[in-house]
């Protein structure tokens, strides 16, 4: 058991499938030499070498790409987006190419491919650096879509995107690159669509995201010193959606409750309440409650971003006034 | 500036005669098409590249079997001329369970996949990037192959097809760009919307990559250049980027019957028609008329018996319609 931050984790993930896998390629703006603008892939250059481990132009449709070239005749390569909001700029090769190309050929092509991307706000950049966009991404079929909240699931569900045959959409939260976590000794590979019950309790059910789960775990903590007993789920992969360990909590807890930091409009967190509210109405003890970023783009100031995005107190604040 | 109009290199007979075959087969399959979305039998849109044979069949003859294309939604002809059968190209037009993408993808989005045929890509520039990709890998492997990317005038407006030649040239990718130019991006002239006279050829430098221009309707310069830039790819020299000076007889799909060009380019065009031009070469070359009358009548023959075989297929079964989304095999998204 070592203790890592989560960018940290990043490398070691990337690292332990390199090291595993030759045809597993990391490429990206400033990945190589500079270790990557948030410094998550330090290292890997040095022990990978140059081409391995490589730098790019800023051409985000050139990274995608090449990643989707690649993957289609015999690599497993990595590619990093900088910046969520810059998957805008790609969003063709994304949307249209490698998410339908398995379709559209009946399977005569896979795409064994992961784009890593530092999505979420948090960091004061403003509404072009900001953005939570995995809604984005799990409204197309055909993409695979993780957001890990610590570490340990960092390398465990990256390890598990590199060796899925489908391409996956992995965000890592650049609010949570600092945030420390244990991770266990020895080769992690975790298991994709598949949520986890990290806090128990029986008076509702919290499902939460990336950087929404410690602020989750936060809130359940105040509230049980009220009396309020809450069960946080980190859903973690939302294609595939653990649809299964989200609707056996509300079968123990009768409420739901979503903390969402993706602008409100058709946040992953509605479609878990539709599933909800389709497959275990009758388990429901109260009505079901988002909370979510307001639908704006998000401010650069502190004060107004503070403001944006679930802030403990705000999820405090609405579960108990819903639970009253 | 090159120009492949006088290509330096003999050409084997027997190669020859192949470019006219595929080329024949290119223009029958093609015309077949028309009829039977006159027919109402092929659904949607089709791209149709009647009198741009040439540039597809000369880069097949060329290509080594392991080579990968890249090519558009106007990619009937170099789909088939990497040797996909007719009647699976046949049955996709129509929908039909034989496709080759069994009915998923349609006329836009021809693949296969043994053939080396890894895709026809209907957003207009997209794929550039992707065959760069492919080259990319085949680089890393060591495995020799080349990645040939066919696509239009048009594309050399759009950001990806910028993004892929620089990228192609700073890593030395053995990739082959064709620009197919037939002069018209859709509806409107690619000259009147473009900053130089050669759309692809006059942005080579940008890249210092060689402004390489050929007529696309020269079989034998087409097949060339291709032998050129293939070897040049395969040695480790890196990317070439070709322009194909061609011409589609007809509009730019199916809904389009071309009227906003001029009557006299079209009938300039038509008099350069590749496969006329290139039966007359042969038979002053010394291939007797038989022997192409006799592939005109195979191919004839062919077309026939895959049209044949695609209308009697089955349309895809309601088990295809969530098959495949994923690498298991499956839709599924949830637990």
């Amino acid at each position: 058991m070592a203790e890592l931050t989560y960018r940290e984790a990043v490398a070691a993930g990337i690292a332990q499938e390199m090291r595993r896998d030759e045809r597993v390629y990391l490429i990206g703006e400033d990945v190589a030499g500079a270790g990557g603008v948030f410094k998550a892939t330090p290292g890997l250059l040095e022990e990978f070498g140059p081409r391995r481990v490589r730098d790019t132009p800023i051409s985000e449709e050139a990274i995608i790409g090449a990643v989707m070239g690649a993957a289609m005749t015999g690599l497993r390569p990595i590619a990093e987006i900088m910046f969520s909001d810059f998957l805008a700029t790609c969003w063709d090769l994304v949307a249209n190419q490698i998410a339908k190309t398995h379709y559209m050929t009946d399977g005569q092509i896979t795409l064994p491919l992961v784009i890593r991307t530092a999505n979420g706000g948090g960091a004061r950049f403003g509404a072009q650096h900001s953005q939570s966009v995995e809604n984005w991404a799990m409204a197309i079929p055909g993409l695979k879509v993780v957001a890990p909240s610590n570490p340990a699931d960092v390398i465990g569900m990256l390890a598990a995107s590199v060796r899925d045959p489908d391409p996956v959409i992995f965000f890592e939260h650049k609010a949570l690159y600092p945030t420390k976590g244990e991770v266990p000794d020895g080769e992690l590979v975790d298991t994709l669509g598949t949520a986890r019950i990290v806090r128990e309790g029986g008076d509702a059910t919290v499902v939460a995201l990336a950087a929404m789960v410690p602020k989750a775990m936060a809130a359940a903590e105040l509230l049980a010193q009220r009396g309020m007993f809450i069960e946080v789920v980190d859903l973690r992969s939302l294609v595939p959606l653990d649809t299964q360990t989200v609707l056996g909590s509300i079968a123990k807890t009768s409420r739901l409750f979503t903390v969402e930091e993706n602008p409100r409009l058709v946040g992953w967190g509605a479609e878990v309440v539709s599933i909800a509210a389709e497959e275990c109405f009758w388990d429901l003890d109260g009505p079901v409650v988002r909370i979510t970023t307001p639908h704006i783009p998000l401010p650069s100031a502190d004060a107004l971003e503070d403001l944006a995005i679930p802030s403990v107190d705000r999820i405090v604040a609405t579960i108990e006034k819903s639970l009253a | 500036m090159t120009s492949g109009s006088a290509p330096a290199m003999e050409i084997d007979r027997e190669v020859r005669v192949g470019l006219y075959r595929r080329m024949v087969e290119l223009r029958f399959f093609e015309k077949r098409a028309y009829d039977l979305f006159m027919e109402g039998l092929v659904k949607g849109t089709s791209h149709l590249s009647l009198g741009q044979e040439a540039v597809a069949a000369g880069f097949g003859e060329a290509m080594r079997a392991d080579d990968y294309t890249f090519c558009t939604y106007r990619g009937h002809a170099h789909t088939l001329s990497r040797g996909t059968p007719m009647a699976r190209v046949m049955g996709e037009l129509l929908g039909r369970s034989n496709g080759v993408t069994g009915g998923k993808g349609g006329s836009m989005h021809l693949t296969s996949v043994e053939h080396f045929a890894m895709g026809s890509y209907a957003i207009v520039g997209a794929h550039l990037p992707i065959a760069a990709g492919a080259a990319w890998s085949a680089q890393e492997r060591g495995s020799g192959q080349v990645a040939v990317c066919f696509f239009g005038d048009g594309a050399t407006n759009i950001g990806a097809f910028h993004e892929a030649l620089n990228i192609a040239a700073v890593w030395k990718l053995p990739v082959v760009f064709v620009c197919e130019n037939n002069l018209y991006m859709e509806y409107t002239a690619i000259e009147s919307v473009t900053a130089v006279a050669h759309p692809a050829a006059d942005r080579a430098a940008a890249y210092g990559l060689e402004a390489i221009i050929v007529d696309g309707n020269d079989a034998d310069a087409v097949y060339a250049i291709a032998v050129e830039t293939l070897d040049r790819a395969r040695q480790g020299a890196g990317p070439s980027l070709v322009e194909a000076k061609t011409y589609r007889h007809g509009g730019h799909s199916r809904a389009d019957p071309g009227k906003y060009r001029p009557d006299q380019e079209v009938q300039e065009w038509l008099n350069r028609d590749p496969i006329d031009m290139y039966r007359e070469r042969l038979l002053t070359g010394g291939v007797d008329d038989g022997t192409l009358t006799s592939i005109e009548e195979d191919v004839r023959a062919e077309v026939e018996a895959a049209t044949r075989e695609a209308r009697q297929a089955p349309p895809p079964g309601a088990e295809a319609l969530e098959r495949n989304v994923w690498a298991d095999g499956s839709a599924t998204w949830r637990n």
